[in-house]
């Protein structure tokens, strides 16, 4: 099974990334392989619409868990479309996130904000 | 009279600055006047002018719309959407309405022809009349996404057959909705509050208004005695003043009572009515200067 998680380093010791859509890096991990891989969020740089972005990624790989402290309203709707199921990560770093989803410790994120849209302002 | 149809905005670079106070009281203090209120997100020189309302009209934008059973899957339009309003999930299309900006251009990429257009109102013009200022109010629905189509009709369809002035009260900001609102203007006021935050936010409009190569002049808000730092930020940088507000209680209740302060005071009528006519000099001025 894969499972993503968005981090502020292109490493297991990274911290989780405290935006899901705006994250710089996506960890990408297979709890089966075992092995992991990074991805550069393109969607840092959106204008708008960055969680929907930053979903239909983590969708496109495959991923059926995504770990995240928070997700938007929009990016809830395009992973709840593409069935993957979001739990709420705990403070610390990604491998730690990794260990407590293996064993079954984390949750699953019931609260998805409307969004901190930049405004046109 | 020369000052038939001049357009005027009056900006900020934040909320609260006196944008409303000052566009409501030189339309006010005109003979007759046009009085545009262009901050759709949150209209209220309406609430001053208590207009009765003539005629409504719903905006309507263009969205997309997918039929799903032409899709080809190719992504073009998720691709090119510079706002990610569409997605492709499970093998279909996916549109985030309240995103969209409406250019059009998946629709135009598609190349299974498979996105079409449909209309949907994001929000109304109001027409009404106050004495002598007919008040335009553009309404943005609640979580759209830009109100640039409704100031667009706003000001399309306020040019005065009678040339009268017309002052357009302004989102407040430097960023495309406040471009729009200035684009066809004369003349921009900018109204500054006397505090480093005022400075910061007045700097904003001041390039704003370079930038956009107009003609400007800026309003001391809320002045109080001693030093004033968007005084000296005007002097600094060779900004006309062209007015004065001190800091005034009388104004202020006035004002939270949403009252129309130079309909109720001779002497706030003679303030306004000497800026009016600073900035008609002015703008007659730039006319001759530019002509």
């Amino acid at each position: 099974m894969k499972i993503a998680i968005p981090v502020d380093e292109k490493s297991l010791k990274s911290s989780v990334c405290s935006s899901f859509g705006r994250a710089p890096y996506f960890l990408f991990y297979n709890t089966v392989t075992k092995k992991d891989y990074f991805l550069d969020n393109r969607a840092v740089v959106s204008q708008g619409g960055a969680g929907i972005r930053a979903s239909q990624v983590i969708a496109d790989h495959g991923v059926k868990a995504l770990l995240t402290p928070q997700c938007g309203e929009n990016a809830g709707k395009v992973l709840s479309k593409a069935e993957v199921l979001v739990y709420k990560s705990i403070p610390g770093t990604a491998q730690q996130n990794i260990d407590e989803f293996e064993a079954d410790r984390l949750i699953l994120l019931n609260e998805f904000h409307s969004g901190f849209h930049s405004h046109e302002k | 009279m020369k000052n038939s149809g001049t357009k005027i905005a009056v900006l900020s670079g934040k909320g609260g600055t006196g944008k409303t106070l000052v566009s409501v009281n030189l339309a006010s203090v005109a003979e007759k006047s046009i009085y545009i209120d262009c901050d759709v997100e949150e209209p209220n020189g309406h609430l001053f002018f208590k207009p009765k309302v003539v005629c409504e009209e719903d905006v309507i934008v263009k969205i997309p719309s997918v039929n799903e059973s032409l899709c080809s899957g190719c992504r073009k339009c998720v691709e090119f959407c510079k706002y990610n309003a569409l997605a492709f999930i499970k093998n279909k299309p996916f549109v985030f309405e309240e995103i969209c900006h409406s250019c059009g251009g998946c629709a135009l990429l598609c190349p299974e022809k498979a996105i079409s257009e449909k209309e949907k109102s994001i929000g109304k013009v109001q027409k009404g009349i106050s004495l002598n200022v007919t008040v335009n109010t553009g309404i943005l629905n609640m979580g759209e996404a830009s109100g640039i189509p409704i100031i667009k009709k706003l000001l399309n369809e306020s040019i005065s057959k009678e040339g009268l002035p017309i002052f357009i009260d302004c989102p407040p900001g430097s960023a495309c909705i406040v471009m729009e609102s200035i684009k066809d203007t004369d003349y921009c006021i900018l109204v500054a509050e006397p505090t480093l935050f005022g400075v910061h936010n007045l700097n904003m409009v001041y390039e704003l208004v370079r930038l956009f190569d107009k003609s400007y002049g800026v309003v001391l808000n809320k002045c109080l005695d001693g030093e004033n730092p968007a005084e000296k930020f005007c002097k600094e940088n060779n900004i006309p003043i062209i007015g004065r507000i001190m800091f005034d209680n009388k104004l202020g209740f006035l004002n939270s009572d949403a009252k129309i302060a130079v309909r109720e005071s001779e002497k706030f009528k003679q303030l306004f009515s000497s800026l009016l006519e600073t900035v008609m000099k002015e703008v007659q001025h730039e006319t001759v200067v530019n002509s």
